[in-house]
């Protein structure tokens, strides 16, 4: 029991020694997985935690909590996958905090409302990259390309969960058309299926 | 009240946040005008500050949001209800479907989920875009500055491979030079 403990811990405190790194993407957290995970304490092997990257893609929600929770999950059980994600939620959830209410405290302060008018205008720029680089992993064929451009208009009269599902509804009956028609569908881009070797793709990916 | 909102928002949220913390801004920018919680301006304020800490954005946004609408019980909420759907579904896969990134009915349901993400980001940059004045009708120095800040930002980041976090920040020094 109280050997169950100390595992639980560390799992929690190796997740929260990682976590405020994982500045811009979750995939930031690659390197330091593999020196504290694979190399301290061989928990799981390098192959593992590429597995569990893979994995934690297919999984809605932040990449960095789904492969932490997942790593928690080979280790620990279910509730090592807790641990896991509170470790890697915490650090970053009391950070952010602190920014709240920094900014509650001095949002009136004209010189900060002045920063943040130009800031907003970047923050437009930055969801438009975002765009950019999502677009390029997506867009494989004329298929995906209807997609997304259909999709665009579409999103101003249904609700963004609705779309997502006919998203995904879309590619099921597209493969399978295509599949019944004799064609052959290239589903990733081959160049980009590894993202811990592309550093370009921890930014708008994943994040 | 609104902290039972926070939690049915965020929930089913996290049940949808396929494709990095982008793809949730139109979600929560729809909640946030249909609650009243706060002006489109405030919402991007937290979304900058939520790309200036580390930690994704989506989690960083609720925690923001749940903050400024109920407090620091908002914020705890908003953070497990957007956390809660990701370890639920990451312990139902990891115990029955661990090989489910090689199963080709998923690989065929991301090769169309994957453009109507791209589609959620480019709706989410228009709805962004129109909210904050960035495209606007009148022609005076507010309105260009904007546009070439906007600009400037994404040359640097698609060009010269800026951090974004470096391009917020210079961008924050450009708006108190031009705009105090």
């Amino acid at each position: 029991m109280k050997k169950q403990w100390k595992l639980l811990f560390q799992i929690f405190w190796t997740f929260f020694k990682i976590s405020p790194v994982t500045f811009g993407g979750g995939y930031a957290m690659i390197p330091l997985i593999e020196k504290e995970i694979v190399e301290k304490r061989k928990w799981l092997s390098s192959e593992d935690v590429t597995d569990v990257f893979a994995l934690s893609q297919t999984v809605p929600g932040a990449v960095a909590i789904n492969s932490a929770s997942f790593i928690g999950q080979r280790i620990g059980g279910i509730k090592g996958a807790l641990a896991a994600m509170l470790g890697v939620s915490l650090p970053t959830f009391m950070i952010v905090l602190c920014l709240g209410i920094f900014y509650s405290f001095i949002h009136d302060n004209p010189k900060l409302e002045a920063a943040f008018v130009a800031i907003r205008a970047t923050i437009v720029a930055i969801i438009v990259y975002a765009a950019i680089k999502t677009a390029k992993t997506a867009i494989v064929d004329k298929t995906t390309l209807c997609i997304m451009l259909v999709g665009v208009p579409v999103l101003f009269f249904i609700h963004p969960i609705l779309a997502i599902f006919l998203g995904a509804l879309t590619g099921i009956l597209a493969i399978s058309i295509k599949k019944r028609i004799g064609h052959k569908t290239e589903l990733e881009q081959h160049k980009e299926t590894d993202p811990t070797q592309n550093l370009d793709y921890f930014m708008g990916a994943g994040i | 009240m609104v902290l039972w909102e926070l939690f049915k928002t965020f929930f089913i949220m996290g049940f949808a946040s396929f494709g990095g913390g982008y793809t949730m801004i139109p979600l929560i920018e729809k909640a946030v005008t249909d609650y009243g919680w706060m002006t489109a301006e405030k919402l991007t304020n937290m979304i900058a500050i939520a790309g200036m800490a580390p930690g994704p954005i989506a989690t960083n946004s609720a925690i923001l949001v749940g903050y400024a609408a109920g407090g620091y019980m908002g914020a705890i909420i908003a953070a497990i209800g957007i956390l809660l759907p990701s370890i639920i579904l990451v312990i139902v896969v990891a115990t029955f479907f661990i090989k489910v990134h090689h199963n080709p009915t998923v690989h065929s349901m991301f090769y169309g989920l994957k453009p109507i993400v791209a589609s959620l980001i480019i709706y989410a940059a228009i709805r962004f875009a129109l909210s904050n004045n960035l495209i606007s009708l009148h022609f005076n120095f507010h309105s260009v500055s904007l546009l070439l800040i906007f600009g400037l930002s994404l040359f640097a980041l698609l060009k010269l491979r800026w951090h974004p976090l470096y391009v917020i920040m210079l961008s924050g020094l450009v708006g108190v030079a031009l705009y105090s």
